[in-house]
């Protein structure tokens, strides 16, 4: 294989954990844990697939994963914010319901509960060069620049600076007449929109909706999160280096020189390793989890 | 908090009020000797056009030609499938068919505790003790297996006589026993008619998720075809899409599972190895119905149509007759005894 080919797959294996994780470090910089990003992904992926699919339209698809994703971003923030619920069990509560939501509509538009008919998509069979297929997608692209998008926005303009603020002492931030809840609402409804932009991609790339078709990708960018200590360049850094596990994994699966158990070990291995001895010690943000009064 | 608490009350006090609505007509029960019947999805549930569809579809004929009274539960997440079995039990039905082997467990435990009830599990996974003897299912469990390796078999040979390519291709879901067989007859299938081929099998992952995870089919499919393969089997149900996905993307072919799959990639389905989940479904209701139900290991093969290959007019011309007429023949050969195809990798 190629290294080109293998850059290419890493980039198409990374693109829902940058995506997930960027939309991550926003809601959990601004101090507002973000175990959602699963249910943010599936929502995303499911309103694409329906919007494409009426429209005939990719982008009319995007925007409908857009807006869903910024729904399912307000109902979190509402919960944990205005009504400071747990926002552990929010997270947990929303990826829940929107397994069953996607569900419930799969089976009310398309009479199936396991995927929807074939939709328009921006990645059209090229016959030949994926590599040139995965270029043509903006998608990719968007998600490429996400992370160094929100790197700005994180540490070069006020919004992201107010984040920053409510996230570490929320109290401290609201003496100096920042709004705290409506800051963390702005940074959770865009964490939801970014993170469904991960699953818009995902659902338009196969063309269709597969239930649960985000397999816990949601997750690993939690991981990536973490291993990259909550701050944007490095938890973009910390997916590919997951995407590029994984992609080790598939090619190293088809050779017969390494038992498969091992192989399909290695993104777990590395995940476990990474945490405990190579990245120094992951500080959250100070007021992560913690509702303002 | 007074608020919220009112709201809370409405709502139990709605759901509650519902439990007692029941639609006109759920009343009635039809009189007469029917059987009646409990059928739990596995995951994926009705509308897979596959697996599941295919149990839906022998209930249906049942239903009109043997007059069965068929209720279906599809279980949402993980801990709802025993559920919903204990519940068909507990109705007492006279038969609860369990769809996959995901169940097998479950209807294993149920069967012991409801001894006059009839159970039959499809793909029930049979247990092996550990003097290598099989551990019988309980009396009134029917284990209804396929022996899916002697249609993987047709499918590997199939993929070297029509694909055109010393490489050959295999996605699997999630890494089992069950998919091994798949992938066992395949190999076999491939080895026999061209000594000096490899196949490349891949799994996707080792949790049920393995099955339904599109993404990762894509990009196991896609690095198989780069590497100059030209014919993928995939064994992997929604997993497989994203496989169907790549065939279409790099113009290649692939070889559909459990049911015809030709409409998910007009043109680069090759085959379908399919399995008669249908036919076995129904046989095992028309069997509580006309008393004769026995528990025990049932195997449906390609002698008695439990597995087989498409051939229509949608793929016709991707097999040339002289393909065709050599596969019919190692079909026969697997039937007469003269070849036999290992089930374990």
């Amino acid at each position: 294989m190629r290294f080109v080919d293998f850059l290419a797959q890493v980039i198409r294996i990374a693109i829902p954990y940058l995506f997930a994780a960027a939309g991550g470090v926003m809601a959990e910089k601004a101090g507002v844990v973000s175990l959602a990003l699963e249910g943010f992904m599936l929502s995303g992926a499911f309103a694409a697939v329906l919007g494409s699919f009426y429209s005939g339209s990719p982008w009319i698809g995007l925007l409908c994963g857009i807006v869903a994703g910024l729904l399912f971003g307000l109902v979190h923030a509402v919960a944990s914010i205005r009504y400071r619920a747990d926002q552990i069990v929010v997270g947990i509560a929303i990826n829940l319901l929107v397994i069953g939501i996607t569900r419930f509509f799969l089976r009310l538009a398309f009479d199936s509960s396991s995927n929807s008919p074939r939709v328009a998509g921006f990645s059209e069979p090229a016959q030949g060069n994926i590599f040139l297929a995965s270029l043509s997608n903006p998608l990719v692209w968007a998600g490429l620049l996400s992370v160094p998008l929100l790197t700005w926005v994180m540490y070069r303009t006020p919004f992201g600076l107010r984040i920053r603020a409510v996230g570490e002492h929320p109290e401290a931030a609201e003496t100096l007449g920042i709004r705290v809840p409506r800051v963390r609402y702005g940074a959770v409804a865009l964490s939801g929109m970014l993170a469904a932009m991960g699953g818009v991609y995902l659902a338009l790339d196969q063309h269709q909706f597969t239930d649960g078709m985000t397999a816990g990708r949601g997750f690993i960018a939690l991981a990536a999160i973490i291993f990259g200590r909550w701050d944007p360049a490095r938890a973009g850094i910390a997916c590919l280096l997951f995407a590029a596990a994984e992609t080790l994994q598939i090619q190293l699966q088809g050779t017969q020189a390494i038992p498969s158990q091992f192989v399909q070990m290695i993104p777990y291995v590395l995940t476990i390793v990474a945490l405990a001895g190579v990245v120094k010690r992951s500080v959250p943000p100070a007021a992560l989890g913690r509702s303002a009064d | 908090m007074r608020k919220l608490l009112i709201l809370v009350g409405i709502l139990l006090f709605i759901h509650v009020t519902l439990l007692f609505v029941r639609p006109p007509g759920a009343a009635e029960e039809p009189e007469g000797e029917a059987v009646d019947v409990g059928i739990v999805f596995d995951v994926g549930g009705r509308g897979d056009k596959s697996f599941n569809d295919g149990a839906y579809l022998g209930a249906d004929r049942a239903v009109e030609t043997l007059d069965a009274r068929v209720r279906f539960i599809e279980p949402g997440e993980g801990s709802d499938r025993e559920a919903g079995l204990r519940l068909l039990a507990a109705e007492g039905m006279d038969l609860v068919a369990g769809i996959g082997f995901i169940f097998t467990d479950d209807l294993r435990e149920l069967a012991t505790e409801y001894p006059s009830i009839a159970f039959a599990g499809v793909d029930y996974a049979v247990q092996v003790g550990d003097d290598g003897k099989i551990i019988p299912p309980p009396a009134n469990l029917a284990a209804l297996k396929f022996r899916e390796e002697e249609g993987s078999f047709l499918a590997g040979a199939l993929a070297v006589l029509a694909g055109g390519s010393k490489r050959l291709g295999f996605v699997g879901g999630m890494d089992i026993p069950l998919i091994h067989k798949f992938e066992a007859g395949y190999r076999a299938g491939v080895k026999h008619v061209c000594p000096d081929c490899t196949v490349i099998a891949q799994y996707a992952g080792v949790t049920p998720e393995a099955f339904r995870n599109p993404g990762k089919g894509k990009e196991l499919a896609l690095s198989q075809y780069q590497s100059g393969v030209n014919v993928i089997f995939h064994a992997s149900g929604s997993t497989g899409l994203g496989v169907f996905e790549a065939a279409r993307q790099l113009g290649k072919l692939v070889i559909g599972v459990d049911a015809d799959q030709q409409s998910e990639a007009p043109g680069h389905v090759l085959t379908s190895m399919v399995k008669g989940v249908d036919a076995v479904t129904y046989d095992a209701i028309k069997r509580v119905k006309e008393g004769t139900f026995k528990g025990g290991v049932y195997s449906y093969g390609l002698a008695e149509g439990g597995v087989g290959y498409i051939y229509d007019e949608h793929n016709k011309r991707l097999i040339p007759d002289a393909v065709r007429a050599r596969v019919e023949q190692l079909k026969l050969d697997i039937i007469a005894g003269r070849i036999t195809v290992p089930s374990t990798r």
